[in-house]
């Protein structure tokens, strides 16, 4: 058993959706795990809608990876959120999901956020970073940071207002800021922002934690190496299994050879991997 | 009405039902970090066999990504065999392996019949090996030809690592060729044991927004449910070619679909791409496979095996 993480259920079980709704550009699906643990923020789902997918021209085939966005305990399990954006036939499936529907999912899998502590000694604060629907990984951490007192910065970017989604439902008004990079009165890039914070005195006992497009993480990536903060990064990979079977999720490590997404991240730390450019896949 | 058996016997190994992973599709090792060494459990473990990644002498990375393309009913892989190497295989995984509650077979690879041999010696030696799948989908550097796609390559094969292992030998054929019996029969003339098919279909798929192929590889091999019928068609006719056991596999999902190969002349059958999909899938299959020979009033599936062979 991995140390850092929670158990997950063996094999795939059968979940309700108890919420299906718009939240701006994306769509808010909220499922009912009466199964499984408290996953902790940076861990991710294999999602499929049941009884199966595979529609007229054969796609979607295989699951998805969702990162969640946020968890609710209840009476009898766990409510998981997942903010979703349409980009292909899986996503497109599963933003069609409504209440009483049903969604094969395993999981939770993959290594989690690193406490603030850890990943900075003695850390003074945490600054979060995402971009699109890579901002959706981040509020639990906020939340998770938040309840153990660490000081925490939200910086946020989407391509323009028209794009963004979720930012009030997943992080509420307070201590977030937004980049608009267009259709706004003073377009900047989330990065902007970053570079601000990192001008500060006490950015060197920042943590960064980051999940958005592989073009934001990696410049998030080179500011904080060039800066000397330690961050982690939320990467995407296209992802057939999800616990290590399939070998697909490779990104290059800094050092030489692969890891794999699912097991060995998707969280990593910015100085193991040579970019975080290598994988994007609408799914 | 009785209960339908599903115990079985593949080349001496007694079986308790004739679901087995293809190689490369599920990693028992991962799976019981992930899931914990419940997965593991011989109440737990999905297959009535286990069928290793495949390795080679010396580690391998694999290929650079992207290593995965979604198809209809399918995906293209280029995985390209990231392995330990012979020699960590031994020493850290074998001991893993070695305590699972099934039989262990060993997926090797090499570059020509030194290497096949070494490989062969090296994990015989180390003991707790039931048999030896060979991945032949490599060309042998010394005559340049695929070793799967050519009957003499592979009898030549075989004849070598005779004298290297007293193991069982299976040759996992390729669906990349004009008559795969004739392989299986050259396999079969060998030596061989059985032979397991089919591997992935040759395949690519193209980057959208480039005039790149998707893939780190340039290309990569089709499975899963897409490739079913032309798995069956081959599990046919090389059934009908050869009289030793044949392992079916291609595109399983279910018990219907598992049926379906064995019905096709399989004494076993593989679940592949749907692990991938499903932790639990060769569970799954198992399950449903009972539930289809109780269906039909049937007690043993050797009732029924190569019902629909050529």
């Amino acid at each position: 058993m991995l140390p850092d993480r929670p158990e997950p259920p063996l094999g795939r079980r059968l979940l309700s959706v108890v919420e299906a709704r718009d939240e701006g550009a994306f769509r808010l699906l909220t499922l009912l795990d009466d199964e499984g643990p408290e996953p902790l923020p940076g861990q991710f789902y294999m999602v499929t809608r049941a009884p199966d997918w595979g529609g007229g021209l054969g796609r979607p085939y295989l699951p998805r990876a969702l990162s969640f966005a946020g968890t609710t305990g209840m009476a009898n399990g766990v409510s998981i959120e997942f903010l979703l954006d349409e980009v292909g036939p899986g996503t497109r499936e599963l933003s069609r999901l409504s209440p009483e529907d049903e969604c094969w999912v395993a999981g939770p899998f993959g290594r989690p956020f690193s406490r603030a502590g850890e990943l900075t000694e003695g850390a003074a604060g945490a600054v979060l970073v995402g971009g699109g629907i890579g901002i959706a990984p981040l509020a639990p951490l906020r939340r998770d940071l938040i309840a153990r007192g660490v000081p925490t910065r939200v910086l946020l970017g989407f391509r323009e207002p028209a794009a963004a989604g979720g930012v009030d439902r997943l992080f509420g008004c307070e201590e977030v800021r937004v980049a608009y990079e267009a259709g706004s009165d003073s377009p900047a890039r989330v990065t902007d922002l970053l570079s601000v914070v990192l001008a500060g005195d006490d950015a060197g006992r920042s943590a960064v934690y980051s999940c958005g497009p592989p073009g934001m993480l990696e410049a998030v990536r080179r500011m904080c190496a060039d800066r000397g903060v330690t961050a982690e990064l939320a990467l995407e990979s296209p992802m057939a299994c999800g616990y290590g079977a399939c070998f697909g999720c490779a990104v290059p490590r800094r050092d030489g050879g692969y890891l794999r997404l699912c097991i060995d991240g998707p969280v990593v730390r910015g100085d193991e991997i040579e970019s975080a450019e290598a994988g994007e896949a609408g799914s | 009405m009785t209960a339908a058996s599903l115990e079985t016997e593949l080349i001496g190994l007694p079986l308790s039902s004739p679901v087995i992973n293809g190689s490369g599709t599920f990693d028992a090792i991962a799976a019981g970090r992930v899931f914990g060494e419940r997965a593991l459990s011989s109440e737990n473990f999905p297959f009535s066999a286990y069928v290793s990644k495949t390795i080679t002498e010396q580690p391998r990375a694999g290929n650079p990504p992207f290593r995965t393309w979604e198809a209809p009913a399918g995906m293209i892989n280029s995985i390209g065999l990231p392995n330990p190497g012979l020699a960590h295989f031994v020493e850290d995984h074998l001991p893993v392996l070695r305590q699972l509650p099934v039989p262990l077979i060993v997926s090797v690879m090499a570059e020509d019949r030194d290497g096949f041999s070494r490989l062969v010696e090296g994990v015989t030696a180390a003991g707790g090996v039931s048999a030896f799948e060979l991945n032949v989908s490599c060309p042998n550097v010394h005559s340049g030809l695929i070793v799967g796609e050519s009957g003499k390559e592979v009898e030549g094969l075989l004849d070598r690592l005779g004298s290297f292992t007293d193991l069982p030998l299976i040759i996992k054929l390729t669906p990349n060729v004009a008559r795969p019996e004739e392989i299986a029969e050259a396999a079969e003339a060998g030596g061989a044991a059985a032979v397991s098919l089919v591997n992935t279909l040759k395949a690519a798929a193209l980057d959208p927004a480039s005039d790149r192929p998707w893939l780190g590889a340039g290309s990569g091999g089709l499975s899963g449910p897409a490739i079913r019928p032309i798995a069956i068609q081959q599990v046919r006719s090389v059934s009908a070619a050869v009289s030793i056991p044949v392992i079916g596999m291609g595109g399983i999902t279910d018990g219907e679909s598992a049926l379906d190969f064995i019905r096709a002349g399989a004494s076993a059958v593989a679940v592949g791409t749907e692990n991938f999909r499903d932790p639990l899938a060769g569970t799954m299959v198992r399950t449903e496979l009972a539930r289809a020979l109780e269906r039909r009033g049937i007690e043993t599936i050797g009732e029924l095996r190569g019902a629909a062979s050529t």
